[in-house]
């Protein structure tokens, strides 16, 4: 047999990347490794079909879901100081970026799964990028039970649709409670606060009254000792 | 004949045996449960949002808030992510501190969790039990960190101190609450060091444990309380995303632990209780047998630490702070702690998911750095959260009085569930 150079140094990961490589071939989908894991990214069309594969697949055996979180990726690589310049320029008070995010980039948002495989005992994760103005995905509760409330969380926080979910409703957000707060767009202290109001003698929402501030601001430094630049990797 | 309807039951979220603040909304038929409908986040603060706002060591905190039953548990998981992000690796010794707090934490939320699901089905004694050695141990955490339960004691690159040479002692000043007498016998083993008070709690510890079985194990009562309630079969296990003792009592010898060994868990020794019907009976046997089991592992680990000084942090001062006496006398110290404790430290851009096995299962940290000095994305994978979602499938067919009873099971706590 010819040598063939280990992808991840793993051999039980080396078997599981070569399985992706065999069963979605000529397919789009990337395979990325890092810290010792592996990421499959795959588009939103067919990713019900792909989930089913990678359950039921001998190859696989996922049977486990461990985790479903959304992610949304309109901020990534922004940084509140600009260290490049700061030695000519000087630095600025941090001011939150709420203005810049990216909303309607349509790979905005990303439903991540974490798979397990209790049988090979080996984990994946696939991570699913979602369009900005209209994500929506399907769902996957039908294969793994678990997933119907951390679906309806990632709905909740963010806003991500999941087709086909027999349930969903918002989970950890308060009743009445309007937009998705872990948008990046969504500030830290919100739209609304609330008070009991003596006079009306019920509780009463208003606008925040809390001014958004930066305690540390959001740097980002190339540093030589990881090699490459911060913001062309993960985000790809 | 009249018509028949079902009749909807709130339950919390202000109940003492809701553990927190679950808001359940049952559909009863008579007394019989035919819909159950958790409601949650009624104590959701923001966590991952506010971790995003934060540098990465300042969210340490926010950790042990979680799951406030398993504090250092939580954090030695997200401080392995943020490990793992900049590939550095704790030195050996701090590998086995945070195996030995790892498991005092497990003792520590075991006990709360015995007395407290003891208390719900009506076993009143329980709790002052577990309570009296729960005490002790937090006297540990005291003892290293300062802080009785929210100890942020685990750091990127190992541990904050080393375990100190001196065990607290209660002072001993008269009082009209304590005699003498009393203060000798508190003190009689706090007269060493930290371990030395750990061997002495490890070597009273099972004594105690067969105690609480003699209450328990055989009680006919306890036993037509747990015994057939809330099955579980192993493929329903897995497809309900189950972890820790709650896949284990269904019959699975999964443990991190064992499987995907972190710290020091790969050089001590200790067995995996499973357990064979997946009812909330068999739940308490793995349980309360893990209390024997991290009892060994502790004990392993304070052999280790007595003979093994070393290092408790790594040596990099761009992740962990020099020595207070340096920073002194050397300005690049002086730098560095500055830089450390205003800034931080940026990993590079990436994304990791590290689990452990907490007491309640696997409780796991998918991070995303985008390069800066604050993560991108933190999300917490509660066990809790998994195992709740599966209370309408649990309680589905069982009478009312033994929701409690599955709640109890379960193990549950809000910090973690609602984040």
């Amino acid at each position: 047999m010819a040598y063939q150079e280990s992808r991840t140094g793993d051999a039980r990961l080396d078997a599981l990347a070569a399985a992706i490589d065999r069963h979605f071939k000529g397919t789009s989908y990337q395979l990325e490794f890092a810290c010792g894991e592996l990421t499959l990214i795959t588009p939103a069309e067919g990713w019900h079909d792909r989930a089913r594969t990678l359950r039921d697949h001998p190859d696989f055996h996922f049977d486990q879901l461990m985790d479903v979180s959304g992610v949304d990726f309109g901020a990534y690589g922004l940084s509140e100081w600009e260290t490049e310049t700061a030695s000519s320029t000087g630095f600025g008070r941090g001011v939150d970026q709420g203005d810049s995010v990216a909303t309607a980039d349509p790979r905005r948002f990303a439903s991540v799964y974490q798979l397990l495989s209790v049988t090979h005992n080996r984990r994946l994760r696939v991570r699913v990028h979602l369009d900005g103005t209209e994500p929506i995905i399907d769902s996957v509760v039908d294969l793994w039970s678990v997933a119907n409330w951390f679906e309806r969380e990632a709905f909740d926080l963010f806003g991500i649709l999941y087709r086909g979910h027999p349930d969903l409703r918002r989970i950890l957000t308060d009743y009445g409670f309007i937009g998705y707060p872990f948008r990046k767009d969504f500030p830290v202290s919100g739209h609304v606060e609330m008070r009991y109001d003596p006079e009306q003698q019920r509780v009463v929402y208003e606008p925040v009254s809390i001014e958004p501030r930066v305690l540390v601001p959001r740097v980002i430094r190339s540093d030589s000792r990881f090699g490459g630049d911060a913001r062309d990797s993960a985000h790809a | 004949m009249p018509e028949i309807r079902n009749y909807t039951l709130n339950f919390g979220p202000q109940h003492p045996a809701a553990h927190g603040v679950l808001r359940l909304v049952l559909e009863m038929d008579g007394e019989v449960i035919a819909r159950a409908d958790p409601h949650i986040g009624l104590l959701h603060r923001g966590t991952e949002k506010l971790a995003e706002t934060k540098p990465y060591n300042q969210s340490i905190g926010y950790m042990d808030r979680l799951d406030y039953m398993s504090m250092l548990c939580n954090e030695h998981g997200y401080v392995r992510a943020i490990e793992r992000l900049l590939g550095i690796e704790a030195p050996i010794r701090a590998q086995y501190i945070r195996t030995m707090f790892d498991e005092i934490t497990r003792l520590l939320n075991h006990l709360l969790w015995l007395g407290t699901h003891g208390l719900d089905v009506g076993a009143m004694t329980m709790f002052l039990y577990c309570f009296r050695e729960r005490e002790d141990l937090m006297d540990c955490y005291e003892a290293v960190s300062g802080a009785r339960m929210h100890a942020a004691y685990y750091r990127p690159g190992g541990v904050y101190r080393d375990l100190p040479d001196q065990m607290p002692r209660y002072r001993e000043e008269r009082s009209k609450w304590h005699s003498e007498a009393d203060f000798k016998r508190r003190n009689e083993a706090r007269q060493g060091s930290l371990l030395d008070f750990i061997e002495d709690f490890t070597n009273r510890f099972p004594a105690y444990v067969d105690e609480y079985e003699t209450l328990l194990t055989d009680n006919r009562i306890w036993k037509q309380r747990t015994v057939g309630i809330g099955v579980v079969s192993p493929e329903r296990a897995l497809q309900l995303g189950f972890s820790g003792p709650m896949i284990r009592g269904s019959g699975f010898a999964w443990d991190l632990r064992k499987k995907q060994p972190y710290a020091a868990y790969d050089l001590v020794d200790f067995d995996i209780p499973v357990g064979q019907n997946g009812d909330c009976y068999d739940r308490y046997l793995v349980r309360v047998e893990e209390l024997r089991q991290s009892n060994r592992i502790v004990k392993q680990c304070v052999d280790w630490l007595r003979e093994n000084p070393g290092p408790v942090m790594i040596d990099d001062h761009k992740i962990a702070p020099p020595p207070r006496a340096e920073m002194k006398g050397d300005m690049e110290a002086l730098i560095h702690h500055f830089k450390l404790f205003t800034e931080g430290y940026c990993p590079p851009a990436g994304e990791v998911y590290s689990a452990v096995e907490a007491p309640k299962g696997e409780f796991g940290v998918y991070l995303i750095s985008d390069g800066a000095n604050k993560p991108y994305r933190v999300k917490v994978r509660a066990p809790g959260f998994a195992h709740l979602s599966a209370m309408d499938e649990m309680a589905r067919g069982h009478m009312l009085a033994d929701v409690v009873a599955i709640i109890g099971t379960m193990d549950i706590v809000f910090g973690e569930i609602d984040r």
